[in-house]
């Protein structure tokens, strides 16, 4: 799928989505095509709960791996996705829409300053492979 | 000598190879270093290593040439034919991990039959696939407890009648991660633990852990502590004889979150203590928190229904440094022993063997409590396991005992300095009633009692 | 068609084992802790025996065929292992019977200490570890006990090569150390620059397999160790590959200072279908007061008349016990008793053949697979699943379809450092003809990638059972039997 424009990303492939004063987190489609199939996710930061950059927010699981989802800002979580619980094939499926992991409050925008923009991400991507 | 190479065929491949000699395939190694010589005995023929095997082994005297009082922790019960000659099969014995589920159902259907007989007699909702033994099956119960809280909650809290080698073995494997506290009340009657928690319980404790029957035989029943956890915000777990579930209620009935404990006495001789089998319970929620393989039911492309090892990303062939374990076997063919020996004993057997061993001990406790000076201790009810005070020096009686051939318990003043000249006596679904009366009658003899 | 469980072949009513009639009056039981029912099947005999019977003709086993595992061992499993293991005085004897009546069990203890130490070169050995990450746990704890002993509190980080087991990193972590990745170099040593670099007063050892699990010897063996020891920090064998040095090298005079070794694996003590082991651990002298306890030792001297008296010796500093009881002794039997035969030529001679058999396979696969490394290999060596003009073949293809030619597949996905990795070894026990097989075999497959690659991503076709849908395995997570007349 192509990646969207808007998107920031994290060289450890999460994506942020700003939106007001709130932002999305979740994970790049590169990432959900190297875990492939997505049986498990382990939440580990509840609403309310602070975060920092670089944090474990989450643990994805697939068949052959497991993954830390760190977290490519700080601020606030105001909402989990935890319906995803039921269906972790949906972070396979639509990791850009739906498969949203974690909302969030950001306190510091200057952190969407060292992140990869589309293109950067797709070029760095590229350099992967 | 199980080295089939002709010299044909040695030089036939060293051909291949492109090379002169085998010596020449080591030249990585530092030349000063090569070769050393080995101060070792010349090899011998299988006749020979029989029978010096053989003298070895005849330098000991084995429970089934005395009669054997002693449990602490393994047992001597009786293995049924088919439970040997099963596990000796080749298709069992020499394969290797079910890493390749096509090739290897046998194994893992075998591990999930396993899992389930466990599952069933503990009350739990899922066993994994075992692991080395109780000790370290309630070592890795404590690190389970202790990564569910994410690190937040550290107090272990213990009780001092658990088998003394898990106690140490907790300590050994906890000793490195600092954010732990193991708490063991300071308590000379095991009803006591559960009030003694009270005190100790509070909301960075993990876990709370007993044994059931504990190490002196005492059945007691833990909901209270199960409870107060709980509301704590804890985890309980017991650690269990699987005999005795035979008869007793699970501990599941207790509400506890993990039920673990030591397989030896399910079908595994008493070979001096080891390999055994640590087996571990818990509930369906908690399972990505626990370390160990685990085999799950699927189906082949053609629809059949098969099993696989399933949950090993949580493993530390792909966690890597982020495993919360680094367990990489389990206990493999002990597990098949195990799963033979409660599919021929079933419901009823096991039922049988765990009655037996009740009576015995009963019958035992009863007639060395009427021995003048002698008294049996235990104030809870027991299932074939308890402690006698003894009128004169233990370590005196053990010995005059064993020259009559008899094997009278664990002394446990080493493990409890305060139980001065108290015995631990187990009894089993072997010891006969005959053997009984004789023991009875030497230590009456011995003590002039 | 599928097996059925226990549960499903069981009928209500049935017994297996009937017990002798109770010779003791009856005691009442206590009324406030019975259980209702057991939970667990009814079968006959004869109904466990066939069932049994049935599950082993789907197993693919050493016995067998080929079973070219890297890192494994997968070697024969000598039958006389299984006899003296079985002999009544060793398997009736309880672990706390009186140290008199169990002088046999010392004595096979404390002889195999003695040929481990020996063998690898090192002062004091512990066979209490159950397995042989269990013995990488004891070594970690080791490493921590002996730095903290000299109020070294600065050493939190362990060294690993990126080719290492995953054991390794999670050994560390357990251990409380922080993990440093070295990386390898074109040649499949460890980097040495990256080694130096890495070195410092934080370093509290280095994790080494060698041969490594590229099957290759460190041809910088000894600077690597220098480096280590010069920055402070143990260096820590991981024994899995000792099959190529039997004879060849002793590890404790290249400079290691512990290793733990896997009887399951170069001592011929059967892989039981994932167990049990055994990981005993050696030490050099410095650090032999930290083993577990307890170990055996000599506690009285003998003569010429009588033999010594054995017991349990508890190390002054000891880390403590790993587990309960003194260590997996069935097992122990097996290897004193394969020792035994094999003497000081026969392992040399082990050894020899190991390396012959993975260089001569490599020989022969090598011009078909891309080798990462064209060196010499030792006991093994590993070779890419993959070719630059076939696209969608994957190790994992190959694996399957070596199934359908009658072959376990060797270990794929692994090291890590190798991509679409096949690791191969074959052992000593292995002939010249099934290796010429194995080959033909190979290239056959190599062939079918090329030409029709569906054969391989779509096998295996001609086993009992074909690929397992792990996804539903791991979402539905089924671990127990239904129990037929319940759910």
């Amino acid at each position: 799928m192509d990646t969207p424009k808007g998107y920031k990303f994290s060289k450890t492939d999460e994506w942020v989505k700003v939106d007001g004063n709130s932002a999305k987190i979740g994970i790049s489609d590169f990432a959900q095509g190297q875990l492939s199939d997505i049986v498990y996710i382990e939440f580990n930061k509840e609403t309310g709960e602070s975060i920092d950059k670089g944090q474990v927010l989450a643990t994805v699981e697939s068949v052959k791996a497991a993954a830390d989802v760190n977290s490519p800002i700080s601020g606030k979580v105001i909402e989990v996705n935890e319906g995803l619980s039921e269906t972790p094939e949906l972070l396979n499926e639509d990791p850009y829409e739906n498969g949203w992991l974690f909302k969030v409050e950001l306190n510091n925008l200057s952190d969407l300053d060292e992140l990869f923009d589309t293109k950067g991400y797709d070029e760095f991507c590229e350099s992967r492979h | 000598m199980f080295i089939p190479h002709t010299d044909k065929e040695r030089q036939e491949m060293l051909k291949t190879i492109g090379k002169d000699s085998i010596k020449d395939l080591f030249t990585d190694i530092p030349q000063s270093k090569r070769f050393p010589t080995l101060d070792l005995p010349d090899g011998i023929s299988e006749m020979e290593a029989r029978k010096q095997m053989s003298i070895l082994a005849d330098a000991n005297n084995s429970c089934d040439e005395m009669i054997n009082f002693l449990g602490a922790g393994a047992y001597y019960h009786y293995v049924p034919a088919a439970v040997d000659l099963l596990i000796q099969r080749g298709d069992f014995f020499t394969a290797y991990t079910p890493y390749q589920p096509e090739i290897s159902q046998g194994t893992l259907q075998a591990i999930f039959e396993f899992q389930s007989l466990i599952a069933n007699l503990t009350g739990m909702e899922v066993s994994n696939a075992s692991h080395y033994d109780g000790a370290t099956a309630a070592a890795e119960t404590c690190i389970s407890a202790y990564h569910h809280f994410r690190k937040k909650r550290g107090n272990i809290i213990l009780s001092p009648f658990i088998h003394p080698h898990y106690l140490e073995t907790i300590r050994t494997y906890l000793q490195s991660i600092s954010e732990i506290e193991i708490r063991i009340p300071d308590i000379s009657n095991p009803i006591d633990f559960k009030d003694a928690i009270r005190k100790l319980v509070d909301n960075k404790t993990a876990l709370v852990m007993a044994q059931y029957p504990d190490f002196l035989g005492n059945i007691i029943n833990y909901s209270s502590v199960s409870s107060f956890a709980h509301e704590n915000g804890a985890l309980f777990a017991t650690i269990v004889y699987p005999i005795a579930l035979g008869i007793l209620k699970p501990p599941a009935d207790m509400n506890a979150d993990f039920v673990v404990g030591e397989g030896q006495s399910l079908g595994l001789p008493l070979n001096f203590g080891g390999p055994y089998l640590g087996f571990f319970t818990t509930r369906k929620e908690l399972i990505r928190k626990t370390s160990g393989r685990i085999v799950g039911e699927t189906v082949d492309e053609d629809g059949k229904r098969g099993y696989v090892l399933t949950l090993t990303a949580r493993e530390q062939h792909i966690r890597r440094g982020k495993a919360t374990s680094n367990i990489c076997t389990n206990q493999g063919l002990n597990a098949l022993a195990v799963t033979i020996y409660l599919s021929l004993l079933g419901k009823h057997g096991l039922k049988e063997v765990a009655y037996q061993c009740y009576q015995k001990a009963h019958y035992i406790a009863s007639q060395i409590d009427k021995i003048k000076g002698f008294k049996v201790l235990n104030k809870q009810p027991f299932f074939n396991e308890f402690v006698i005070q003894c009128p004169s020096d233990a370590k005196e009686i053990q010995n005059n005992l064993l020259e009559k051939g008899i094997i009278a318990g664990y002394n446990l003043e080493s493990d409890y300095p305060s139980k001065k000249n108290q015995l631990l006596i187990a009894a089993t679904e072997q010891n006969t009633r005959e053997d009984i009366d004789y023991t009875v009658n030497s230590l009456r003899e011995v003590t002039n009692g | 068609m599928a097996e059925s469980t226990v549960y499903e072949l069981s009928s209500e009513g049935r017994l297996g084992i009937k017990f002798p009639t109770l010779d003791v009056p009856e005691t009442e039981l206590p009324i406030n802790f019975l259980r209702d029912e057991v939970p667990l099947p009814e079968l006959s005999e004869l109904d466990v025996i066939r069932h049994f019977t049935n599950l082993s003709r789907l197993n693919y086993s050493i016995d067998g065929g080929f079973y070219p595992l890297g890192s494994c061992t997968m070697k024969y499993n000598p039958r006389i292992n299984e006899v003296t293991a079985r002999f009544q005085r060793f398997t009736c004897t309880h672990p706390f019977q009186p140290a008199e009546t169990v002088q046999g069990n010392f004595a096979v203890m404390y002889l195999l200490q003695e040929w481990l130490k020996e063998i690898t070169g090192f002062d004091a050995a512990s066979l209490q570890p159950a397995a042989g990450a269990h013995g990488e746990f004891t070594g970690g704890l080791i490493i921590r006990a002996y730095h903290k002993s000299r109020n070294d509190d600065q050493r939190t980080k362990i060294l690993i090569p990126d080719s290492a087991h995953g054991t390794n990193p999670a050994t560390s972590s357990m251990s409380g150390f922080g993990i440093v990745n070295i990386p390898t170099d074109n040649r499949g040593n460890i980097d040495l620059r990256a080694l130096d670099a890495a070195c410092d007063k934080s370093t509290a050892g280095l994790m080494l397999t060698n041969p490594n699990t590229l099957g290759l010897f460190e041809e910088n063996v000894l600077e690597i160790i220098d480096i280590v020891h010069k920055a402070g920090g143990l260096v820590y064998g991981d024994g899995a590959n000792l099959n190529a040095l039997l004879g060849i090298v002793k590890p404790g005079e290249l400079g290691f200072d512990i290793m733990h070794l896997n009887l399951h694996k170069t001592f011929s003590t059967p892989h039981g279908g994932g167990g049990p082991g055994s990981g005993p651990i050696v030490v050099a002298n410095y650090l032999a007061d930290f083993l577990p306890e307890p170990i055996v030792g000599v506690i009285e001297e003998g003569n010429d008349e009588i033999p010594p008296l054995y017991g349990f010796v508890y190390p002054k500093n000891s880390i403590g016990r790993m587990k309960s009881f003194h260590g997996h002794f069935g097992i122990i039997v097996r290897a004193l008793t394969y020792l035994l035969m094999q003497g000081k030529d026969g392992l040399r001679e082990i050894s020899d053949h190991a390396v012959l058999n993975a260089n001569y396979l490599m020989s022969l696969l090598k011009n078909h697979y891309t080798l990462p490394f064209n060196r010499t290999c030792m006991h093994e060596f590993v070779l890419e699943g993959i070719w630059e003009d076939v696209h969608g073949v994957h190790a994992l293809d190959i694996a399957k379809r070596l199934m359908d030619y009658g072959f376990h597949p060797p270990t794929n996905y692994f090291p890590l450092n190798v991509k679409e990795a096949l690791m191969i070894e074959p052992t000593e026990t292995e002939n010249k003809q099934t290796l010429d097989l194995f080959a033909d075999a190979m290239l056959a497959i190599a062939n079918e990638a090329h030409e029709t690659p569906d054969l391989l991503t779509s096998a295996p076709h001609n086993t009992p059972f074909k690929r397992f849908n792990e996804v539903k395995a791991a979402k539905d997570l089924i671990v127990c039997c239904s129990i037929p007349g319940k759910n």
